[in-house]
C-alpha cells in the first residue's frame, strides 16, 4: 500500500510547483517535524500531529497523535475515517490536504498546499490607506452628510412641522399647545420674560405667520384693554420725523425685510432672558421728545431727552382757585413752571414755620399733649400729614384728625363731655352758639338772695337783682357777639380759614381744596424716598404762608437722580421711572415692577415664617 | 505645511532673484492675513463697545445682523478651501495664500461670531450654530498645531524609512520567525504563531493615538518564551535563542511602526472633526437663518 504525497508550492508569479513523493507504507504521520512523511512547516501544526493509516477495507483512518484536533471536511475532530474514493479535505493550521485516489496506481493521493499566508503581515494591503485613519473612524464625507442631515431634521424640519401643526391656535387667547417637546421651541433665542413665561411653548401666540414679523394684533389678543395709545399715529410719526442718514438706511432695510415701523415689539423686546421684561430704554422716548418742538410745532410739551441733562423744570398743575367739595380734580388748574415761583390759595391759612419751630407756643403745646398724641419735642410733619395706603402720596389734612388735637372747637362742658362747634358747617356753628346762650343763664351773682353777703340796705339788693334780671333778659343776644368773635380775627374759624363778612352775622368760609397730586404727567412715589427727611425736599420750615407751593424743583431731584446713562449719579433714572408710555394715570411700569417685587418678597417672607405644621398636615 | 521656522532673508546673488527657502502658510507674505484678520477683529471689538444699540447687544440688532452677515459670508468662503485645495496654483492667489487667509480669517470668526451672539447663549439652534463654529475653529487650531509640530517627529521616528519599507521589514522578520520556530514544541510554536497572526494595523483610532498595545502578541510571546526557558540549561544551538532575537527585533520594528501610526493619526484626526462639523455647521447655520426669518 502506498501514499502519494503531492506538495504544491507557489512561485512569486503565482504559478505552481508540484512535487510528488511516494511513501510505500500502510501508515504515515503528518506533522511539523521533517521526519514526518507529510511535513507541514506550519507553526499551528504539532511536531507530530496525526497518523494516517489504511485499514483492511481500503478506508483511511486518521487519528490525532497528541490529542490536538485537526479539521476533517471543515469539522474539528481528533479522529476519523476517510474513503479515498470519495475523498476528503483535511485542515492542519494554514495547510490543507486533499485526499483522493490516484487513478493510475490506485494509491491514496494527498495533495498538500498552503492555504493561508505564513503571517498576517504577508496579507495584501493598500499601502495608501493602511497607515491612515481611514476605516478607523467614520468617513469624513459620510459623517459630514450624516451630521448635516441630523441638524437639518432636528433644527429645521421638526420646528417647521411643529409650527404647521399649531398655527391654528394663533389669535386665540389662552389657547395652549399640549405639553411635550415642540421643535420650534428650539428656535427660541432666549427665555421669555416673567410676564410671558406661560407662552414659552406657544410660539404661535406671537409668531403667527411664517416669514411675517410679529404684528400688534398678536399682542392685542391679550392686551386690548391695557395698551393705551400714547398719541395719535399721525402725531407719533410727525414727532419722530423723517429718518436721516443711517437711520433712513436702517428703515429701508427693515422695510425691505417686511418689518414695519412702530410695532409694540419695537419697544417691548422679548427673548431677552428670564426675569422681568426690560424697561424701555430712554432712547426710545428721546427719539421723539428730543427737539420735538421742531417737528411737532403745535405741541404743548417741552423737549426732553435725559433727566439729568435735558429735562424741563417741573410744571405742576397749580390750583387757580379752590372749589367747594372734596373732589380736588374739579378745581381749575394751570401748569406753571416752578421757575416762575407759582403760589396758590387753597383757602387755608397755615404757617408751616410756626408749626415746625423747635420752641415757642406751638412746640410747647405739643410737648404738653405729647403723652396723648405721641408728639415729640416739637411738631413734625407726620403729626399732621398721613400717607395714603400705598405710601405714594398723602391723605388730605383732616381737621378732626390732624388739627383738632390742638385747635379745639370746644365751647361748653357738660359733665365730662365737651361740646364742639361743628366743623365745616358755619350755619350750625351759629345755631349752636345761639342755642348755648339761650339755654344757659348768666352766672348768678353771689350776693343775690344771700343775706350774709349783702350790703346793708335795699338799694344794693335791688341793684343786684336788677342787674341779674337784665343779664338774664339780654343773655340770648350775647350769642351774636360770640358768633362775630368766632368768625373774626382771633376767632377759631378765622385763624385757619378765609372768612368773608357779608354783614348781619352772615359769614362765608372760603372753599378749601387740598391738592393730592400736582404732577399729572409724571409719577412721584413718596415710599421709596422715606430715607430722606421731608424737609430735604419740601422747605416747610421756612414757609410762613399756606400759599407757598412747597414743591421741590428739578434741581432737588437731580441731587440724586441722573439720566439713564449717568452711572455716576446715585440713581440713574430712565424716563420710565416717572413716565408711562401707555399712560393710564397709574404708576409707571417700572415702578409697578418694583412694587410687585416688594410684594413678592413680602409674600415669600410670610410663607417662610408660616408654621410648617400646616403644610405637613 | 505649517513650518514655524523663521523665513530666511531673501538672498541676493548677482542680481538674480532666488526663490525663498520654504515659507509656511502661517508666515505667508509677512503675515499679511494675520494683520488683516487682526484689523477685522479690532474693528469689530471697538465698534461693539462704541455702537450703542438698544436694548442691548444681540444677534437681532442692526449691528448684530451686520456681524452675522459678515460671519456667514466668511464661513461660506472658508468652506470653499475644501474645493480650492484641489487646484494648486502659485502667486498672490496661490493655495498657500488662500490657506493663510483661511487660517487667520477663520480665527477671526471667534471674535465676530461671539460678538454676534451678544453673549446670549442658550440651548437653541442659534447657540448650536455658534458651538459648532467654535468646534470647527478649535479643531482647526489643533490642526495648525499638529501641522507645525508632528511632521518633524514623524520624520525623526521614520529615520528615512518609507512606509513600504516598514511593512517589508516586518514581513521579512515574520518569515524568519516562521522558519526559526519550526523546531519548537507545540506550545512555544503557538506563542510565535500568535505573534505572526496579529494584525499590525489592528486597533481603533483611540488605540492608535494613544500608542498603547497591552495585548501585543509579540511582546507576550517573547516574555512567555523567556519565562519558560529561564531555568532550562543552556545547551547551545537552541532554536529559542534565534526566535527570541527575532522577536526582539520584531518588537523594535513594531514599536517604530506604531509610533508612526500614532503620529500620523494625531496629524489626521482633526480633519475627521473639522470637516464633518463644518457641514453640520452649515446645516445649523441654514436652520439658524431660516428660523430667524421664519419667526421674524
Amino acid at each position: 500500500m502506498t501514499f502519494i504525497i503531492r506538495q504544491i508550492a507557489y512561485k512569486a508569479d503565482g504559478s505552481e510547483i508540484v512535487r510528488d513523493t511516494e511513501a510505500p507504507q500502510t501508515a504515515i504521520t503528518i506533522g511539523r517535524n521533517s521526519d514526518n512523511a507529510v511535513h507541514l512547516p506550519d507553526l499551528a501544526v504539532n511536531p507530530a500531529h496525526a497518523k494516517l493509516e489504511q485499514s483492511g477495507d481500503g478506508a483511511l483512518i486518521i487519528t490525532a497523535i497528541s490529542g490536538q484536533p485537526f479539521y476533517l471536511d471543515g469539522k474539528s475532530v481528533t479522529n476519523g475515517s476517510i474513503d479515498p474514493v470519495r475523498g476528503a479535505e483535511l485542515g492542519f493550521g494554514g495547510h490543507s490536504i486533499i485526499i483522493s485516489r490516484d487513478s493510475e496506481s490506485a494509491a491514496a493521493l494527498l495533495t498538500v498546499r498552503r492555504a493561508s499566508a505564513v503571517a498576517d503581515s504577508e496579507e495584501e494591503r493598500d499601502l495608501d490607506t493602511v497607515y491612515t485613519l481611514q476605516g478607523k473612524l467614520p468617513g469624513k464625507r459620510g459623517s459630514a452628510w450624516g451630521f448635516a442631515l441630523l441638524v437639518l431634521i432636528a433644527c429645521l424640519a421638526w420646528p417647521i412641522y411643529s409650527w404647521s401643526n399649531y398655527k391654528e391656535l394663533a389669535y386665540a387667547e389662552k389657547a395652549k399647545r399640549p405639553d411635550g417637546p415642540h421643535g420650534d421651541a428650539f428656535w427660541s433665542s432666549g427665555s421669555m420674560s416673567l410676564a410671558h413665561k406661560s407662552l414659552k411653548e406657544d410660539c404661535q401666540a406671537c409668531h403667527v405667520e411664517a416669514f411675517v414679523s410679529v404684528r400688534d394684533n398678536a399682542c392685542m389678543t391679550c392686551h386690548d384693554d391695557s395698551a393705551h395709545d400714547h398719541a395719535a399715529k399721525t402725531r407719533l410719526t410727525a414727532a419722530r420725523g423723517k429718518p436721516e442718514g443711517f437711520d433712513a438706511f436702517q428703515r429701508s432695510v427693515a422695510n425691505a425685510f417686511n418689518k414695519p415701523e412702530g410695532r409694540c415689539v419695537d419697544c417691548h423686546t422679548e427673548h431677552e432672558g428670564a426675569g422681568a421684561m426690560q424697561p424701555v430704554a430712554q432712547q426710545w422716548c428721546a427719539d421723539c421728545h428730543d427737539g420735538m418742538d421742531t417737528r411737532l410745532t403745535d405741541t404743548k410739551l417741552l423737549n426732553a431727552a435725559d433727566f439729568g441733562k435735558q429735562h424741563p423744570q417741573f410744571r405742576p398743575a397749580v390750583l387757580l382757585s379752590a372749589v367747594e367739595g372734596d373732589d380736588d380734580s374739579k378745581a381749575p388748574r394751570r401748569r406753571i413752571s416752578l421757575d416762575d415761583k407759582p403760589s396758590e390759595d387753597n383757602g387755608l391759612k397755615f404757617p408751616h414755620d410756626v408749626h415746625l419751630k423747635k420752641n415757642g407756643g406751638v412746640a410747647q403745646m405739643g410737648r404738653r399733649l405729647s403723652a396723648r398724641y405721641g408728639f415729640g419735642a416739637a411738631l413734625a410733619c407726620k403729626d399732621c400729614h398721613v400717607e395714603d395706603p400705598n405710601g405714594v402720596r398723602f391723605e388730605p389734612v383732616d381737621m378732626k384728625e390732624n388739627c383738632a388735637m390742638c385747635h379745639s372747637l370746644s365751647f361748653d362742658k357738660i359733665g365730662d363731655t365737651f361740646r364742639q362747634l361743628p366743623h365745616g358747617k358755619p350755619e350750625l356753628v351759629k345755631a349752636d352758639l345761639r342755642s348755648f346762650y339761650r339755654s344757659t343763664s348768666p352766672r348768678r351773682p353771689v350776693n343775690l338772695g344771700s343775706l350774709p353777703r349783702q350790703r346793708p340796705g335795699t338799694a344794693a339788693r335791688q341793684r343786684t337783682a336788677g342787674d341779674y334780671a337784665r343779664a338774664v333778659r339780654f343773655r340770648p343776644s350775647r350769642a351774636n357777639q360770640a358768633i362775630a368773635a368766632v368768625f373774626s380775627k382771633g376767632g377759631a374759624c378765622y385763624d385757619c380759614h378765609g372768612v368773608t363778612d357779608n354783614g348781619g352775622l352772615n359769614y362765608a368760609i372760603a372753599p378749601v381744596t387740598q391738592t393730592a397730586r400736582y404732577m399729572h404727567k409724571g409719577w412721584f412715589d413718596h415710599a421709596p424716598h422715606k430715607e430722606e427727611k421731608c424737609t430735604t425736599c419740601h422747605k416747610a420750615e421756612t414757609s410762613g404762608k399756606a400759599s407757598d407751593l412747597l414743591l421741590p424743583g428739578i434741581a432737588t431731584c437731580r441731587e440724586c437722580h441722573g439720566g439713564e446713562k449717568q452711572s455716576a449719579s446715585e440713581v440713574p433714572s430712565s424716563c420710565a421711572m416717572c413716565h408711562e408710555y401707555h399712560a393710564d394715570g397709574g404708576a409707571p411700569w417700572l415702578i409697578r415692577q418694583q412694587q410687585k417685587k416688594k410684594q413678592n418678597k413680602k409674600r415669600q417672607k410670610m410663607q417662610a415664617t408660616k408654621p410648617k405644621t400646616v403644610a405637613q398636615k | 505645511m505649517a513650518s514655524v521656522a523663521p523665513a530666511k532673508p531673501r538672498a541676493k546673488a548677482g542680481g538674480r532673484r532666488k526663490t525663498r527657502n520654504h515659507e509656511g502658510f502661517l508666515r505667508h507674505a509677512n503675515f499679511r492675513w494675520l494683520k488683516i484678520a487682526l484689523l477685522l477683529c479690532i474693528m469689530c471689538l471697538v465698534s461693539y463697545f462704541w455702537v450703542d444699540v438698544e436694548p442691548r447687544h444681540n444677534g437681532g440688532t442692526w449691528y448684530g445682523y451686520m456681524l452675522g452677515t459678515i460671519g456667514v459670508l466668511l464661513i461660506l468662503w472658508l468652506t470653499m478651501l475644501g474645493m480650492r485645495k484641489r487646484a494648486m496654483t502659485p502667486g498672490g492667489w496661490s493655495l498657500k495664500a488662500w490657506t493663510s487667509a483661511h487660517v487667520y480669517l477663520g480665527l477671526s470668526l471667534i471674535v465676530i461670531g461671539t460678538l454676534h451672539t451678544g453673549f446670549q447663549l442658550g440651548w437653541n439652534v442659534h447657540t448650536l450654530a455658534w458651538a459648532l463654529m467654535m468646534i470647527v475653529i478649535i479643531s482647526g487650531i489643533y490642526g495648525i498645531y499638529a501641522y507645525a509640530r508632528f511632521p518633524q517627529s514623524l520624520s525623526a521616528n521614520r529615520d528615512e524609512m518609507t512606509e513600504t519599507q516598514m511593512i517589508d521589514g516586518l514581513r521579512s522578520l515574520d518569515r524568519q520567525l516562521h522558519d526559526a520556530a519550526q523546531p519548537l514544541e507545540a506550545e512555544q510554536a503557538a506563542l510565535v504563531l500568535s505573534s505572526l497572526e496579529q494584525d499590525p494595523f489592528a486597533g481603533g483610532a483611540l488605540q492608535r493615538m494613544g500608542n498603547r498595545y497591552p495585548r501585543c502578541a509579540t511582546r507576550a510571546a517573547q516574555a512567555e518564551l523567556r519565562r519558560s526557558r529561564a531555568y532550562q540549561p543552556r545547551m547551545g544551538d537552541d532554536p529559542l535563542d534565534k526566535v527570541d532575537a527575532l522577536l526582539a527585533k520584531k518588537e523594535g520594528v513594531l514599536g517604530r511602526m506604531r509610533k508612526h501610526l500614532q503620529i500620523k493619526s494625531l496629524l489626521q484626526i482633526w480633519l475627521f472633526i473639522h470637516v464633518p462639523m463644518t457641514f453640520a455647521l452649515l446645516a445649523a447655520l441654514s436652520a439658524h437663518i431660516v428660523s430667524v426669518f421664519f419667526y421674524w
